[in-house]
């Protein structure tokens, strides 16, 4: 492998990495303060590709279908949040995997009802086609710089919004003992919502950011759902910074995998490593302490 | 008869006696178990044979799920990975039937020992490799629970399913035609009506053995386990390897079930180890009703006649059974045990 693959492999897992952290920082902080096992957080990334697609076919600007996009994700997972799923947080966990297996069924075929069966295409704006020299003769594709750069934005965003905020406070304190937190007077229904809301539209913004790689087309969520679950199993659940580890680490492997190893087995590299990580650490990377379990 | 209503302990009786009219599960599994045993009449007498294969899926699903039951319902362990233990006893038998084929021909070699067709050797191999697959991944998964069991359970399934998708000598993603059905001493298991009764067979064996099982001291405990493992620490149990053998028995279950599988579709590919197909049998136990064995066999019938209801209905089927799902799990406490027996276990 050359110094041009290598770099070039190197980004490209960094950018999938990214993409993983989009979905999974806002997948772990619902796992970790409300206990939810939330399987729907895959049809918030295929709405955010769809509704960019359906928006921009409207108003030709992605400048807005893009904002709006995400806001009608996190409009939607607000409403899930508030009518059904708030009714979830006190059952069990099979309770919550079935309804939110049955609304993957119903958002997967909503879908395909609303825009049929073959795959969109993502607008890609027209400064962002093309590649990039990096340094000497190497060259990278923009769209995946421009991922990087976003993924990198959004986790300094969340490092303030969770380290830096008296919403961060509550939120970090939300995941490592929410009881507490309701006793002291938090107003932890909007807390609940509020952390949906941003979750959900954390993994609308992968799905638009990842439409021009990937394909935009029913289902789309379900394979990137399985990795974010494998990454905040690895990261441990309720923690953002073992989600960032996680992501880039499940993004390097995977990549690397599938440029060093022959292309049948490199799907099975990240499970490995997780596999190894669990057997000398069940609760992951980082634990939040007192989380349940 | 006001006088009655209002005495509380008349009253109390009387709930009871129109209570009494409500079938014990026992009841319930014998009636399910003779509607099985007539299918093929009725189905004869109908003219539609469709019916036969319909129902041996049927019983073969309820197979699974009534395993995923022992594990989820009485062991309280929510496990999202259990396709992948029927998808391994269906590999099994379809790799050994590959290979008695002579599919592997220019590799012939060693891969020859593993070939034959009959039942008597591939259902005990498929049984076999289902429970080691449980044990290894019951060893790392026990160690947690809740969430992260679910998700371990989860991600080695996937791990699995992966590992099947990447072997192109057997078909990869596109899985494999089998070459014929596994043989049986003096009986043709091709025949449809045969294998039908094979199955019904070992379904209700492996009814009557789970029920022993979970009210034996090793169901006790394994019930126990759920309720409050750390009182029975406490009181001297090591509750891991208890926990651990309830894991492989339905490991083991659902690999004889994927053998079934296998023999029923003629077609073993990695999309019977999908997630979402763990998430069936999660649904046909949650339907039916947990903890009760007989509850995610109903299941299984649910499910299956109500996706060939829908399917029928229209090409965007998913868009109702969903929300159909969504409410029977929101307002269905028990699932239809619940709704009809009277017993509350």
């Amino acid at each position: 492998m050359n110094a041009n693959l290598l770099v070039e492999q190197t980004l490209n897992g960094f950018q999938l990495g990214v993409m993983l952290f989009l979905m999974a920082s806002g997948l772990t902080l619902v796992l970790g303060i409300m206990n939810f096992v939330n399987l729907t957080h895959g049809s918030f990334y295929m709405f955010g590709a769809f509704f960019t697609a359906a928006l921009f076919k409207l108003t030709g600007s992605l400048a807005v279908a893009i904002p709006g996009a995400l806001l009608g994700v996190a409009a939607l997972a607000a409403a899930f949040e508030a009518t059904l799923f708030r009714k979830l947080y006190t059952r069990d966990h099979l309770d919550q995997v079935l309804c939110t297996v049955g609304l993957i069924y119903f958002c997967n075929e909503f879908v395909r009802f609303a825009w049929g069966p073959s795959p969109l295409r993502a607008e890609v704006p027209l400064f962002l086609r093309g590649s990039v020299q990096l340094f000497f003769d190497i060259t990278y594709p923009t769209l995946r710089l421009a991922i990087i750069m976003v993924g990198l934005v959004v986790a300094a965003f969340l490092y303030w919004l969770i380290e830096r905020t008296k919403l961060g406070m509550l939120i970090r304190a939300g995941a490592a003992d929410r009881v507490m937190v309701r006793a002291l007077g938090a107003n932890i229904n909007f807390l609940y919502t509020f952390v949906f809301a941003i979750g959900a539209a954390l993994a609308g913004l992968a799905g638009i950011l990842s439409g021009p790689i990937y394909a935009v087309q029913a289902g789309m969520g379900d394979n990137v759902l399985i990795l974010t679950l494998v990454v905040i199993v690895i990261g441990g659940v309720g923690s953002v910074k073992g989600a960032l580890i996680g992501a880039v680490l499940v993004g390097l492997l995977d990549t690397f995998g599938r440029a060093l190893l022959p292309t049948s087995i490199s799907d099975l590299g990240i499970y490995v490593l997780m596999a190894g990580i669990l057997a000398i650490n069940p609760r992951g990377l980082f634990q939040i302490h007192g989380a349940k379990k | 008869m006001s006088a009655v209503f209002s005495d509380p302990i008349m009253s109390s009786t009387l709930m009871s006696r129109i209570a009494g009219f409500r079938p014990t599960q026992r009841r319930i599994a014998i009636c399910t178990f003779v509607g099985f045993a007539l299918v093929p009449v009725f189905a004869a007498i109908l003219g539609e044979p469709f019916y036969v294969r319909m129902c041996t899926r049927i019983m073969i699903l309820a197979l699974a799920a009534l395993s995923l039951d022992l594990i989820l319902g009485y062991g309280g362990m929510v496990s999202f990975g259990h396709s992948a233990f029927v998808g391994l006893g269906a590999y099994a038998v379809g790799v050994l039937s590959f290979h008695a084929a002579g599919g592997d021909y220019p590799l012939s070699g060693w891969l020859g020992v593993f070939a034959t067709q009959s039942a008597l050797v591939a259902w005990p191999i498929a049984i076999l490799a289902s429970s080691i697959a449980a044990l290894l991944i019951g060893l790392v998964a026990l160690r947690t629970s809740g969430l992260y069991f679910l998700m371990i359970t989860l991600a080695f399934a996937q791990m699995l399913y992966f590992f099947f998708v990447s072997i192109d000598l057997y078909g990869g993603l596109d899985g494999m035609q089998m070459s014929g059905p596994s043989t049986l001493p003096y009986l043709n298991l091709g025949d449809r009506n045969t294998f039908f009764y094979v199955v019904f067979v070992i379904l209700v064996a492996a009814y009557l053995f789970t029920k022993r099982l979970v009210a034996s001291r090793f169901g006790m405990l394994i019930r126990g386990a759920k309720e409050n493992e750390h009182r029975l620490q406490c009181i001297g149990f090591n509750t891991f390897p208890y926990r651990l053998v309830c894991f492989v028995i339905a490991g083991a279950l659902a690999g004889l079930a994927g053998a079934l599988l296998a023999n029923n579709e003629q077609f073993v590919s990695p999309a019977d180890m999908t997630w979402g197909k763990s998430g069936e049998f999660m649904a046909m136990v949650i339907l039916g009703g947990t903890c009760s064995l007989v509850g995610p066999i109903i299941g299984a019938i649910i499910y299956v006649l109500l996706e060939y209801w829908l399917g029928n209905l229209t090409t965007h089927w998913q868009m109702l059974f969903g929300p159909a799902l969504i409410i029977a799990v929101m307002f269905g406490k028990r699932g239809f045990i619940g709704l009809i027996s009277k017993e509350n276990t």
